[in-house]
């Protein structure tokens, strides 16, 4: 029993000589015959099937290949082999089997200009999104009963309380590792000391809030993006809006007013466990005891730091949620586009809230708040 | 029913005895399967925590048939098929595939008979970042890496002919394609390995009555063309009575019956009873058995019974 598919020349070489095909002509066996069957110049004009032990539609299919190519005929083919050879005739064409690529100059232009238009229709779409979240606030000043309560506080739940770990935790390890780095640094000017004015003014000034919109953005703003966009795919926001609810008012506003109003929360929980992890650095490692640390921390820290940081941190929120609940509403067609956007969510909020954190530190200080 | 007549398999001498490997029903790549059940389940039981799906549940699919299973939603259809493809590990059970275990062989033994089934799954599952070539060409490569790229081209071109698509949809993404098209495409990646056994879930779920008769057509044809055996999962009664040489019938947890749809509907079982003499069910009948005399309209019976029916269903509607 062959375990291959092969071939053998009957007679003479060249014409009227007969192809007697051997073995089984399945898909799993016709790798090596295949080449060889094309590189033979026999010109065969009979093609015997009648020692062929299995077939199927590649064999099929590769068998209707030689025999055109010799313009030979086909002889002692099984009713299987038959019907196969049949089936598979003229079904083949010439089409390339991957999608047409345009040159390179083609598609690097055409994708240029496709970024330029995208970013004019996004920021139409931004400033659209805007327009429709100030009439839905300003339409729920008019009618608070309209105001999602519910949602509110169960947003409130998922971004403010739910975090509390995870940025606890990152706080505190932040504050460990200015305070620990920072008293590398400072011990050879003999400086240590100042290892809590370090830890007290970077983290309320700066990346007690900053870290926590970075953090709130990954947590919460790609799950707004997600659920929003699913929510968009299974036509759920259609269905609210024949029902006459506004997506605006029942899904949106309470997203971005439980952001904005824990931001600030969480950027005060986030500056609190940030100095505690420098207390701790300090109690260990530098033998500053844990209550002068917290002490002296208040000696040295101008109160408009704490201020700094308060500001900054429900605009911060503010673009987080905004990011979110865009993208969320800019889903359409099918859920490729939902993991997009989430994406897309994230990186702008991170982008924007960096940036303007660049902003706010330039303008504090020009307001003497240094 | 015509096609009962077409044997589905041609005559080819048996293996001879020696050529197996001891007793072990082991399958070379030269072989086609031979034997009479390729599928068969023996005390399936599955179940999601508390909730059982199956139990005790039997179940032998005959080479060359078309099995069509049916049974309310919740009653475990897809569960039974993704236990048999060995997607889903059953707690309990004997699953054997072309006379191999699924449940306990190892997993390159597996790998022997998953080159000899194709799956369409219900939404296609089509990867979508590939064209429809590409998909189909995915298996092919996958297993039989020493085709030629230009045969590869090839067998992928005929198969996306033979499965119903036009020319054209060979280089477009499934995102291009609608549903009908999408659940052919993703019927020719299922027959690129030339298969011997189908997998269809729900293959005319969503698609609208004259692609689903289309659809319904095309896996009769590639049945007898090709000589496969066919596991289908259906609601849909008509692809029932057209195309499925028998029905098992998932209730109470396990198979209760395994017959022809004129068998099963002698059958008193309370969800048989309501499943094919209920409205839909005596709906489909009726069509079928229209179409059945339609092919003899040159007798006079026949055309007088179809004048008759025809009036009858008509005030129905």
């Amino acid at each position: 029993m062959e375990r291959f598919a092969g071939f053998e020349v009957d007679g003479e070489q060249g014409r009227g000589a007969t192809l007697a095909l051997t073995g089984p002509w399945l898909v799993s066996t016709i790798g090596a015959v295949e080449t060889a069957l094309d590189a033979s110049e026999d010109a065969a004009t009979r093609l015997d099937l009648s020692r062929i032990t299995e077939i199927d539609t590649a064999g099929a299919w590769l068998i209707g290949r030689a025999a055109e190519k010799r313009g030979a005929g086909i002889s002692g083919a099984s009713a299987r082999a038959q019907r196969l050879i049949d089936a598979v005739a003229g079904l083949g064409f010439d089409a390339d089997v991957s999608a047409p690529r345009e040159a390179l100059a083609t598609r690097v232009t055409e994708r240029m200009g496709e970024m330029v238009y995208n970013a004019r229709r996004g920021s139409y779409g931004l400033i659209g999104f805007l327009g429709a979240l100030i009439l839905a606030i300003a339409s729920i000043a008019r009618h608070p009963r309209r105001f999602a309560g519910k949602a509110f506080v169960r947003q409130l739940e998922l971004v403010g309380v739910a975090a509390l770990p995870i940025i606890g935790l990152m706080s505190f390890l932040i504050g460990i590792v200015i305070a620990q780095q920072g008293a590398v640094q400072l011990s050879q000017f003999g400086a240590e000391t100042l290892t809590v004015n370090l830890v007290g003014r970077i983290t309320l000034r700066e990346l007690g809030v900053l870290m926590t919109a970075i953090m709130v953005a990954g947590r919460s703003g790609s799950a707004f993006a997600a659920q929003i966009g699913t929510m968009k795919l299974t036509e759920e926001i259609d269905a609210m809006r024949t029902i006459g609810i506004s997506p605006m008012e029942a899904l949106v506003i309470p997203r971005i007013m439980a952001c904005v109003f824990m931001m600030i929360f969480l950027g005060f929980y986030s500056m609190v466990m940030a100095i505690v992890g420098g207390a701790f650095v300090g109690d260990v490692m530098l033998g500053i005891p844990f209550l002068t640390f917290l002490a002296r921390i208040q000696e040295v820290v101008p109160l408009y730091d704490l201020w700094v940081g308060l500001i900054k941190a429900p605009v911060f929120g503010l673009i987080v949620a905004l990011a979110g609940c865009y993208h969320g509403m800019q889903v359409k067609g099918n859920s490729e586009e939902v993991g997009l956007r989430t994406t897309l969510a994230v990186v702008s909020a991170i982008f924007a809230v960096i940036v303007l954190d660049a902003f706010f530190a330039v303008f504090f200080t020009n307001v003497g708040w240094g | 029913m015509a096609e009962r007549e077409v044997d589905p398999l041609p005559e080819v001498e048996p293996l001879p005895d020696e050529d197996r490997e001891g007793d072990e029903p082991v399958l070379g790549r030269h072989e086609r399967y031979r034997g009479e059940f390729p599928i068969e389940v023996k005390g399936l039981k599955n179940s999601f925590g508390e909730q059982i799906i199956h139990g005790g549940l039997d179940l032998a699919v005959r080479r060359g048939e078309i099995l069509g299973v049916v049974g309310g939603s919740g009653t475990g259809k897809s569960v039974l098929m993704r236990s048999i493809i060995g997607l889903q590990l059953p707690d309990e059970g004997q699953i054997d595939v072309f006379g191999r275990s699924i449940t306990t062989g190892d997993p390159d033994d597996v790998v022997g008979v998953r080159n000899r089934w194709g799956v369409l799954f219900q939404g296609g599952a089509l990867f979508s970042t590939l064209t429809v070539g590409e998909n189909v060409e995915v298996p092919l490569k996958k297993f039989y890496p020493e085709l030629s790229d230009e045969l590869t081209h090839e067998i992928a071109r005929y198969k996306i002919k033979l499965s119903g698509l036009p020319e054209e949809a060979v280089s477009k993404y499934p995102s291009e394609l609608s549903g009908g098209m999408r659940k052919r495409a993703g019927l020719a990646r299922a027959l690129a390995l030339d298969p011997e056994l189908l997998f269809l879930d729900e293959p005319t779920a969503g698609l609208d009555p004259i692609g689903a008769a289309a659809f319904d057509v095309l896996t009769r044809e590639l049945k007898q063309t090709l000589g496969l055996t066919v596991f289908l999962i259906t609601h849909d009664l008509d692809t029932l009575h057209e195309i499925c040489d028998r029905v098992a019938v998932l209730a109470d947890r396990k198979v209760i019956a395994v017959d022809t749809v004129p068998n099963l509907m002698k059958i008193d079982h309370p969800w048989i009873q309501e499943y094919f003499n209920g409205p839909r069910g005596r709906a489909a009948l009726t069509a079928q058995a229209l179409d059945e005399l339609r092919k003899h309209m040159d007798m006079p019976i026949a055309a007088n019974a179809v004048k008759a029916l025809d009036k009858s269903s008509g005030k129905k509607a």
